[in-house]
């Protein structure tokens, strides 16, 4: 499964709705939204996404996981709109046989998402505001 | 021919708008697009070496073709996750 959103991301109910019974693993990783960047207070954090793209991109990289490590199943959501610190930027969840596979594929695809689908953060400081392009 | 244009994050900031309709003469390609809308917005000469290009959600490079009714985009480096 993958999507965008604009609501809180719960990766507990993602993790529920992925498992089977014939899985030996799970692996659920969360980007969070952290207080501080560069060496400044970052209030809040705003995402914008070519949506169309984004959710192109995300389902690719999925099926290049899927094909490329020992897994089973993979879900991505990606959060857009306006998050606080501790707020779920990006959920991955990864179910497989093995962990090794597992840990694997879920780091694949936060490194792929991190350089190849189209979305943007920027940072709100308490004196303004600037887009990260990394 | 008629085009779709998108802009993202500080790419749009520099063109105040998110997306407009463009008339380009047939045979263009992404440069040329490019050039046409930085003679609106000057500030996009600077930026033109970060700027990544997408043509119907797909990336593309700047001698890339473009047809009626394709819908490009113009956006910085990413920085999601």
């Amino acid at each position: 499964m993958f999507r965008l959103t604009f609501d809180p991301i719960d990766a507990g109910s993602i993790r529920d709705a992925l498992v089977q019974a014939q899985d030996g693993a799970v692996v659920v990783f969360e980007g969070i939204t952290r207080d501080h960047a560069r060496g400044r207070k970052v209030l809040c954090l705003e995402y914008q996404a070519y949506e169309t793209m984004a959710l192109k991109k995300l389902q690719e990289i999925g099926a290049r996981a899927r094909q490329e490590y020992q897994i089973r199943e993979i879900s991505i959501v990606h959060r857009l709109g306006r998050l606080c610190p501790t707020d779920c930027s990006v959920a991955i969840v990864v179910a497989a046989e093995h962990r090794a596979a597992a840990f694997d594929a879920c780091r694949f695809a936060i490194d792929n998402i991190k350089k190849f689908v189209p979305i943007w953060k920027k940072e709100v400081y308490e004196d303004g505001e600037t887009w990260i392009d990394s | 021919m008629s085009i779709r244009i998108l802009f993202f994050a500080t790419v749009a900031d520099v063109t105040g708008m998110r997306q407009a309709e463009l008339d380009v003469p047939a045979g263009s390609d992404v440069a040329s697009i490019y050039d046409r809308l930085a003679r609106d917005f000057p500030r996009l000469i600077a930026m033109r070496s970060s700027v990544l290009c997408a043509v119907n959600s797909e990336f593309a490079r700047s001698d890339a073709p473009v047809r009626d009714g394709d819908e490009v985009a113009f956006f910085p480096p990413v920085s999601g996750g």
